[in-house]
């Protein structure tokens, strides 16, 4: 049930990226997109009862969930982290040659 | 000794990038020695892998020590060093040209970071033996290409690059959505424990599922139609060694080899796939080539031709067949070869007259005979036209087509090889034979960094069909084919070396 | 008389606020990286941190004040190091037979100096998140002022 909720997230991201005209917008709606993946690796290692995979000094460990997949995450994170901050340094540069942030207007190249 | 070879194809391109953005600011001369010195290097180990797999069969190399399926694994067989020889072979020739072509820009240190990190990132992918590894390595190469795609920063560059990342991005989730299932249904990340994994449970729907989300990811970043819009944008934007770069190994390291290390060595072949891709593969071959007749922009008609080229490689390597592997991989060797030459070409004309319009040229071979005669060989080459190496591996694509009842598909692959050299033929009319233009006449030949290369391109191009003779083709080709068609057992070689 | 164009920077109850805190916000950031073999954290999260302490400085006080107590320069050059010490450490696994391989004292497990190269790790990936989310912070603040005069 709760994977269907990614999958409805995923979709309104595609949404956005697909119908939205501002540049901004597009950049959010990728940032949507990234999330919901994330969202979704993360919850792959749900184990029923189990509990945060940290050892400590003086706890036994009975139920984990799934460590591997968090350390995935963190690295996707990262990069989508990388990638915005790459976009939004180009749709500001995009601003500052344009003029508009409406991606009907900037329409040179074509063919 | 042998083994510890790997991981330097991952460090020496990280760690001179590094160092070049550390120093080159201060120091004049440095980031164009070091970043020359790092790829001859590159170029060296890679050359020296070769010998290396036929002696020792597959090396695997455990990094940190940790075994797999617990640790990363790095995995060096006949296709690797087989695209590994590629993309250093053209990394190196791509970065003694523009020593001079980057002079024009500013800030040619941060052209050689952004470079070094996409080679880092393609070297990685072909080495590694992990499914995530292979994804973090994809976003490396990726990113850097956005940038560089953006380097000058102009009105028409800023464009492609926002088009292009915006696709590429969403290719990427695809492919870690594709992953993350794969990890759900398999516990496991390394590519030889999910083979071996799913050939014991068999997945049904969610592998075809998988399949189609790695299709639609990894098709985009080889840019097959319909996944192909941002190419014709990007490609003619970005500088020219940075264009022949991402045309003659990016989309085939990133694309075409995920493709097939993924469905040939982890998921399986079926016949569902194996069609698809040639289907995919005949539209790309007819749309490329069509679209490509009416272009004035030289530089967007070599990135048409490229999508089209593609289509050739994707669809000798989804026939599945023996001969249709080596014929694919060896177009894919090829059009490496030749596609960096012609954009290569394409950035000497530009340097020298300052245009990229087709309209506007006119007779060049008089005044630069050295580009006017590499992009005659490029053309005639990929063409199709003997005994230059184009020649050799479309006719094996054909060959291979009809040994494997698929009629159709070969008559498609002879008729686009007739389109491509109408609007091949097209470019030599218009921009080298003819008369010159009277703004043309002060134009001088290009400096020798940039001749060069183009001539030891077209050297290449002119004796690359001596590949197929039967000693050659045994150590080089035929290995690399025997890879892939080894399908499933891909896991039984993994862990039987590993002892 | 408009306060705006006065002092850059925020309101004085931001900034005294900022005084108080973004020391304690650094030092929070440095015991998330030294402490990362033993609880949560690592290099990542706290190279965030201490990143957005210098930033927070930067919103509370202008970019100026920012820029003197950790220039371009300086974060380029952090950044570029981090990297380097990273590589520099995995290649110091060649010595024990592996890239990447743990060579150092291993100590025993949950003491704080234990787990070989990992803190060392830690510590060269805070340096290289923390100069790098800084630096691209300032790249864009320093276009935006040039947009903005046009």
């Amino acid at each position: 049930m709760i994977y269907l909720m990614c999958l409805i997230l995923f979709c309104i991201g595609i949404y956005c990226i697909l119908v939205k005209k501002n540049l901004i917008k597009i950049i959010i709606g990728i940032g949507i997109v990234e999330y919901a993946v994330n969202l979704f690796f993360a919850l792959v290692g749900y184990r029923v009862h189990g509990r945060a995979p940290i050892l400590a000094k003086d706890q036994v460990v009975q139920n984990m969930v799934d460590p591997l997949p968090q350390a995935l995450v963190l690295t996707a994170i990262v990069i989508g982290l990388a990638v915005t901050a790459l976009i939004v340094a180009i749709a500001m540069r995009i601003y500052e040659k344009y003029g508009t942030f409406d991606i009907t207007k900037i329409k040179k190249l074509k063919g | 000794m042998g083994s510890n070879l790997l991981p330097l194809f991952v460090a020496i391109p990280l760690g001179s990038a590094f160092l070049v953005s550390l120093l080159g600011k201060k120091l004049r001369g440095f980031p164009d020695t070091f970043s020359n010195l790092a790829t001859f290097s590159l170029f060296t180990l890679s050359l020296l892998s070769l010998p290396l797999t036929k002696q020792l069969g597959t090396i695997v190399y455990k990094v940190g020590g940790w075994i797999p399926p617990i640790g990363i694994c790095m995995v060096l067989d006949s296709l690797t060093s087989f695209m590994l020889v590629t993309i250093n072979l053209v990394a190196f020739l791509v970065t003694i040209y523009s020593i001079n072509y980057m002079e024009k820009y500013t800030a040619k240190w941060k052209f050689y970071t952004l470079f070094l990190l996409m080679l880092a990132g393609m070297n990685g992918i072909v080495v590694t033996g992990d499914m995530f590894n292979l994804f973090v390595f994809l976003e490396i190469g990726a990113i850097s290409s956005y940038a560089l795609v953006a380097f000058g920063v102009e009105q028409e560059e800023l464009e492609a690059s926002f088009k292009y990342m915006v696709m590429g991005s969403i290719a990427s989730s695809f492919i870690l959505l594709g992953i993350a299932l794969l990890y759900s249904y398999t516990s496991s990340l390394n590519m030889a424990d999910i083979s071996r994994t799913l050939a014991q449970k068999v997945g049904g729907r969610l592998v075809f599922f998988v399949s189609a989300l790695f299709i639609m990811g990894f098709g985009l970043k080889a840019a097959l139609v319909p996944f192909h819009a941002w190419l014709p944008d990007a490609h003619p934007s970005a500088p020219a060694p940075i264009s022949a770069m991402l045309s003659g190994v990016l989309i085939k390291a990133l694309g075409v080899y995920a493709l097939a290390r993924i469905f040939f060595n982890v998921l399986g072949m079926t016949a569902k796939t194996s069609s698809i891709l040639m289907v995919l593969g005949t539209i790309s071959m007819v749309l490329g080539g069509l679209l490509a007749l009416g272009q004035e922009d030289i530089k967007r008609l070599f990135a048409y031709s490229s999508i089209s080229q593609i289509g050739y490689v994707v669809l000798g390597i989804g026939m599945g067949t023996t001969l249709g592997i080596l014929a694919g991989l060896f177009h894919l060797f090829n059009h490496a070869v030749f596609k960096s030459l012609l954009f290569l070409n394409s950035g000497s004309i530009e340097y020298s007259t300052g245009t990229r319009d087709l309209r506007k040229m006119g007779g060049l071979t008089s005044k630069m005979p050295v580009t006017g005669y590499s992009c005659l060989v490029g053309s005639m080459s990929i063409s199709g036209i003997p005994p230059l190496s184009g020649f050799w591996s479309k006719l094996l694509i054909v060959v291979a087509a009809i040994q494997a009842k698929h009629f159709i598909f070969a008559s498609i692959a002879v008729l686009v090889s007739i389109l491509t050299l109408a609007y091949y033929l097209k470019v030599q009319r218009l921009a080298f034979f003819g008369e010159l233009r009277s703004s043309l006449t002060g134009i001088k030949e290009v400096p020798l960094t940039m001749k060069l290369s183009m001539i030891i391109l077209s050297l290449i191009c002119i004796f690359g069909g001596l590949i197929l003779v039967p000693g050659v083709q045994k150590n080089f080709l035929n290995l690399a084919t025997a890879v892939l068609v080894n399908g499933n057992n891909y896991a039984q070689t993994i862990f039987g070396s590993m002892k | 008389m408009n306060r705006k164009t006065e002092e850059p920077g925020m309101t004085l109850i931001v900034k005294t606020i900022t005084r108080l805190t973004v020391g304690l916000i650094l030092l929070y950031g440095i015991y998330i990286v030294t402490h990362g073999h033993l609880s949560p954290g690592g290099g990542f999260a706290g190279g965030v941190i201490i990143a957005l302490s210098f930033i927070h400085l930067m919103l509370a006080f202008g970019k100026d004040l920012a820029l003197k107590k950790l220039s371009e320069n300086l974060a380029s050059f952090f950044e570029s190091a981090g990297a380097i010490m990273f590589l520099t450490i995995a290649l110091l696994g060649f010595v024990g037979g592996y890239f990447f391989f743990n060579l150092f004292l291993k100590g025993k497990p949950f003491d704080f100096f234990s787990a070989g190269i990992i803190p060392l790790c830690n510590i060269a990936i805070c340096l290289k998140v923390g100069a790098g989310l800084f630096a691209v912070f300032v790249a864009l603040i320093l276009l935006k002022i040039t947009v903005k005069k046009e």
